[in-house]
């Protein structure tokens, strides 16, 4: 093992890491025993997230993919803590558990569907796990179409299950696809820059024209407006946008709602 | 009666499945370690202290939902599909609240005092409809009299006329 023996985490936010950096905690105070410690900043510090490509180890976190280090501050949402994760770029889904994602049914095998998500497998998806199906009521579902769901399973052990409800029964949007549209797919990145709060694309795009848009972690865009120009234009905005800067987009953008 | 004396269970009952399905889950913990800790001799162990696992303030996270606060992925703009343009303030604003269960009240059409005045004279209206004959007679004479209540409110019960001769 060639690498140093690791740089403070703080230090590395913003900056490429590499597979195999070591990322230093700073120590905690309470680790052994003691707890709740009253006094001078003495809060107990929630728990830390680590994200997708870092793993705990001994000293502190090791990093596996490539790309760079963000952090998120504690305070309020899920990771009371605060977050690090690698920001990387990949076009090569990997299943992960929890997230939505737009799958292409291939095959009916009795009570269960096969999905292409885009994985190594192909992900199952029972008749059941639809907003208001029981065994007499079954959903809709051919070979072709377009399903919106999440994962309830899904590691490097077992093959991946979907599901289009949610803990409570209910379907949040989940399920089949309607008519028309149409799909295309983008790397990774791109779809997590789209997801972003306050993304710049997604809002420029909504002053052009009425739309409908899904997008699937997997990678896959799904497009429909009114007419198939529209939607076309959309869906090349959307593959050039990642390789455009600000300006060109805005351009591009002035030059269409100008016709 | 069947109340009053409790027959006592044997402890072989009591850790039986069907016995244990009430007790909630901390219960159920102590006793099954109870059990393990019931070593007859046959059995050899190690005599070693337990060794409490060590909180670790790190979760591993492969999804970058919790990590970025994405987004729900299903848009929609200029109202071309309403259901999903009010699924996006849903799910968006759940995002950003952190979950904080938002109380729709439902704008009531009847407000709360009025249905509370509705409701006294509705329960007597409708529960007249589901009284007995005989109930319904003493109703009746108790809203004829009014709130007087020194009357005896049994009406002299019609008896039996002997027929004269």
């Amino acid at each position: 093992m060639a690498a140093g023996r690791g740089e403070a985490a703080e230090a590395c936010v913003g900056r490429v890491v590499l597979p195999g950096d070591v990322l230093l905690l700073p120590a905690r105070p309470d680790e052994d025993g003691e707890r709740l410690r009253l006094g001078a900043g003495a809060a107990p510090r929630g728990r830390l997230l680590c994200g997708p490509g870092l793993r705990r180890c001994v000293a502190g976190l090791l990093v596996t993919k490539c790309g760079l280090l963000r952090h998120r501050q504690a305070g309020g949402g899920g990771a009371a803590g605060g977050a690090y994760w690698v920001d990387s770029q990949q076009k090569r889904y990997v299943p992960v558990k929890g997230d939505h994602v737009i799958g292409i049914v291939t095959a009916k095998a009795g009570d269960v569907f096969k999905l292409d998500v885009g994985g190594s497998e192909q992900a199952s998806l029972s008749y059941l796990a639809f907003e208001g199906a029981t065994k007499r009521n079954r959903p809709n579902v051919q070979v072709g179409d377009l399903i919106y769901g999440q994962f309830l399973v899904a590691n490097k052990d077992m093959e991946p299950e979907m599901v289009c409800i949610d803990s409570s029964g209910r379907s949040s949007g989940m399920g089949i696809i309607g008519q028309d549209g149409f799909l295309f797919k983008v790397s990774l990145g791109l779809i997590r820059k789209l997801l972003a709060p306050k993304c710049e694309i997604i809002q420029e795009l909504s002053q052009l024209y009425p739309f409908e848009l899904v997008l699937g972690m997997n990678g896959r865009i799904w497009v429909k407006a009114k007419t198939v120009q529209q939607t076309l234009i959309i869906v090349n905005i959307l593959e050039a946008c990642e390789y455009m800067t600000a300006e060109q987009r805005k351009q591009a953008l002035a030059k269409l709602s100008g016709h | 009666m069947a109340g009053e004396v409790k027959t006592k269970l044997s402890k072989n009952l009591l850790r039986m499945k069907f016995m244990q399905r009430g007790l909630d889950s901390q219960t159920k913990k102590q006793l099954e370690e109870e059990e393990k800790k019931i070593i007859s001799e046959e059995h050899w162990y190690l005599d070693l202290p337990d060794l409490k696992e060590k909180e670790s303030f790190i979760i591993e996270e492969r999804s970058f939902m919790p990590c970025e606060d994405l987004l729900y992925g299903r848009m929609s703009f200029k109202g071309f599909n309403p259901e999903i343009e009010k699924l996006m303030i849903q799910m968006n604003s759940r995002c950003k609240e952190e979950e904080i269960e938002v109380d729709d009240k439902m704008e009531a059409d009847v407000s709360d005092e009025e249905m509370a005045r509705r409701y006294e004279t509705l329960v007597g209206t409708i529960g007249k409809k589901f009284l007995r004959k005989r109930d319904q007679r003493v109703l009746q004479d108790e809203d004829e009299d009014g709130n007087s209540n020194t009357r005896p409110s049994k009406k002299a019960k019609k008896k039996f006329l002997k027929p004269q001769d």
